[in-house]
């Protein structure tokens, strides 16, 4: 940034020109001038580090701390080395939520991961409703996701719910849905992929569309047919995308919290998932904040793998 | 930059259009066309269709269940209870609210900070920024509890947000996502125009309201948006810190009625969902360039 580009304030004096560079007055002048731009930008992005460092680098310290703590809000917080997180291994729970929220996010990733990718490969060839494909796939991701999860209870509900009227009606089996300890799992699942696919969807569309044209018609040129062009063209440009993709979809179905929150609860075991018994421990029942930022640490330390993986490959590609 | 040779058009995908217009894919092509279009209704848009349908039924109707894709008969009487028994209108307005002033003091927060790091370039810059951008990679969910806690008793002021907007507002204000497209959008501004205006005496305030932002309307639309939605959308964290019943927002709400011991009627209950749904859909279908815009181009850059 040249000097030419500070800012001029009405009735500061012009001495600085008129001195010889490289004198004592000129550098203190100068010097002057850095701490009032200074100072200027400091004013400018104030409120942005206050509210950055009260609500999200100051919680990540004391969340530290905190799981280092016995803290209920009512009596002051007390050391206790490592008793939280000896009794987050003690709790049957704990080892419950990780081992649905594993399974919780395989069978989203099942589901949720190659869904996207072939609606949009599928897309980019229909020459016709483009606007309409695009919108109706997204509408889900706009609505409210207690909107979503609370119209899925409608349709899960198993006497005149949506589904098995639907089933019914075809002559097909019913099921108890998420009142059954077998399908409730999956239809977790089902409610996030519906309401999630859309992004994913059109991230991937977008990316279709940035495949150079001409990669399709030298493929063509060589006799390649359209599943060797899929196969040779358009999965090794999207390889990028899809490794992206996949790490932020892990990232964000390990933090499930709505669809067991409102479709289960945060009692049932068979659908108790981290983010739920996080909110057990310290809001629901237990009170135990300690507990639960012990929880949320090994949580983040889980996602933080995740999370170094996705920068580093994107770090890479800049 | 070379011209694309005619022979190869740049835009064309998979499927070259001479091959969808040969005979032998010509049938398959309009095969396929129909059964996804029928395929994305069902999915997609007939669940919206039965939440504002069904909540145009009475309960009896509801109840009775055999499946109708008109309603028989048209009752606005749950709407009309949802909105004013049920008191949506109550959490609508508090949500509009919460949206209006967190867009407000989301957008000058991070204008201003994006400003300051894009044009001022203060000693730190760099680090200050880096810091912000770190927390986009913070799961929001590691950091709940103790998040919860700063909000209920502020480090120094000690002061109890608790119940109140600002519990929502502040902690949105810290948006790093936001803070790095604006920078990414204010460095493509040239230097020049601002030392123009500067010459003509504008102080760096001035510059950045007459200058800088009126240039960066299409970026702040697309932020905007995703500002309110972001708030109209939110669960978890209002569900923490407004446990006050009277100052929910329509999400914690509607949850909330939805698990209490009072009930409701079920169609009372949808007609309220489609309710918090409107407004989304009203603005999706207003701003679907500047939303899918943006999701394409971060998809694009990664």
């Amino acid at each position: 940034m040249a000097t030419s580009l500070a800012p001029r304030r009405p009735g500061s004096p012009a001495a600085p020109a008129r001195r010889r560079p490289g004198t004592h007055s000129a550098r203190r002048a100068r010097l002057r001038r850095r701490i009032a731009d200074n100072a200027l930008a400091y004013a400018f992005m104030a409120a942005g580090i206050v509210c950055f460092a009260v609500f999200s680098w100051y919680p990540l310290v004391r969340g530290i701390v905190l799981s280092f703590q016995q803290d209920n809000l009512i009596t002051a917080p007390r050391w206790v080395g490592l008793a939280n997180y000896r009794r987050l291994f003690d709790d049957p729970l704990f080892w419950t939520a990780w081992k649905n929220t594993a399974e919780f996010t395989g069978l989203a990733l099942l589901l949720g991961y190659a869904v996207p990718f072939v609606i949009a490969v599928l897309l980019n060839e229909l020459r016709h409703f483009k606007a309409y494909f695009r919108i109706a796939v997204y509408l889900p991701v706009m609505l409210p996701p207690i909107v979503v999860v609370m119209l899925w209870q409608f349709f899960y509900d198993p006497g005149g719910g949506l589904f098995n009227t639907v089933l019914r009606g075809a002559h097909l089996p019913t099921s108890q849905w998420v009142q059954s300890p077998h399908a409730a799992m999956i239809s977790l699942v089902l409610v996030s992929t519906w309401a999630n696919m859309g992004g994913a969807t059109l991230m991937y569309l977008a990316a279709l569309q940035a495949i150079p044209g001409e990669l399709f018609e030298a493929a063509e040129l060589d006799g390649a047919g359209i599943w060797a062009r899929l196969r040779y063209v358009t999965l090794p440009q999207m390889r990028f995308i899809m490794l992206v993709l996949l790490l932020l979809q892990i990232i964000s179905t390990m933090q499930v919290f709505i669809e067991p929150f409102q479709l289960t609860g945060f009692t049932d075991p068979s659908t108790i998932t981290v983010m739920t018994l996080i909110y057990r421990y310290a809001f629901a029942v237990d009170n135990d904040f300690g507990l639960a930022a012990s929880m949320s640490v090994l949580l983040f330390a889980v996602l933080g793998v995740f999370a170094a993986l996705y920068l580093r490959l994107t770090r890479e590609s800049d | 930059m070379t011209a694309p040779s005619p022979a190869a058009p740049a835009n064309r995908s998979l499927i070259s259009d001479q091959e969808l217009a040969g005979p032998r894919y010509r049938a398959v092509y309009f095969t396929v066309l129909t059964v996804t279009t029928v395929l994305f209704a069902a999915a997609f848009l007939f669940p919206l269709y039965w939440m504002a349908s069904s909540a145009l039924e009475t309960p009896r109707q509801f109840a009775a269940q055999t499946p109708t894709l008109l309603p028989k008969s048209v009752h606005l009487t749950a709407y009309q209870d949802a909105w004013s028994q049920m008191d949506i209108a109550h959490f609508f307005l508090n949500t509009v609210w919460y949206a209006a002033g967190g867009w407000l003091i989301q957008i000058s927060v991070d204008v201003c900070a994006a400003y300051a790091l894009s044009k001022l370039r203060p000693a730190f810059g760099k680090a200050i920024f880096a810091g912000m951008l770190a927390s986009l990679m913070l799961p929001s969910a590691a950091l709940l509890v103790p998040a919860y806690l700063t909000v209920s008793d502020l480090p120094l002021l000690h002061l109890n947000l608790l119940n109140t907007p600002w519990a929502l507002w502040l902690p949105g204000a810290a948006n790093a996502f936001n803070i790095y497209v604006l920078r990414r959008f204010f460095d493509r501004i040239p230097g020049e125009l601002l030392d123009a205006a500067s010459v003509d005496g504008a102080s760096r305030l001035q510059t950045l309201l007459r200058v800088v932002l009126p240039l960066s309307r299409p970026v702040l639309a697309v932020i905007s948006v995703f500002a309110v939605v972001g708030m109209w959308k939110d669960f978890l964290w209002p569900l923490l810190v407004l446990q006050d019943p009277d100052k929910q927002t329509l999400s914690v709400a509607l949850h909330r009625l939805s698990t209490s011991t009072t009930q409701v009627p079920p169609t009372e209950m949808i007609a309220g969902l489609a309710i918090a749904a409107v407004p989304m859909i009203v603005l999706f279908l207003f701003f679907q360039r500047h939303i899918l815009g943006g999701l394409s181009a971060g998809a694009l850059k990664g």
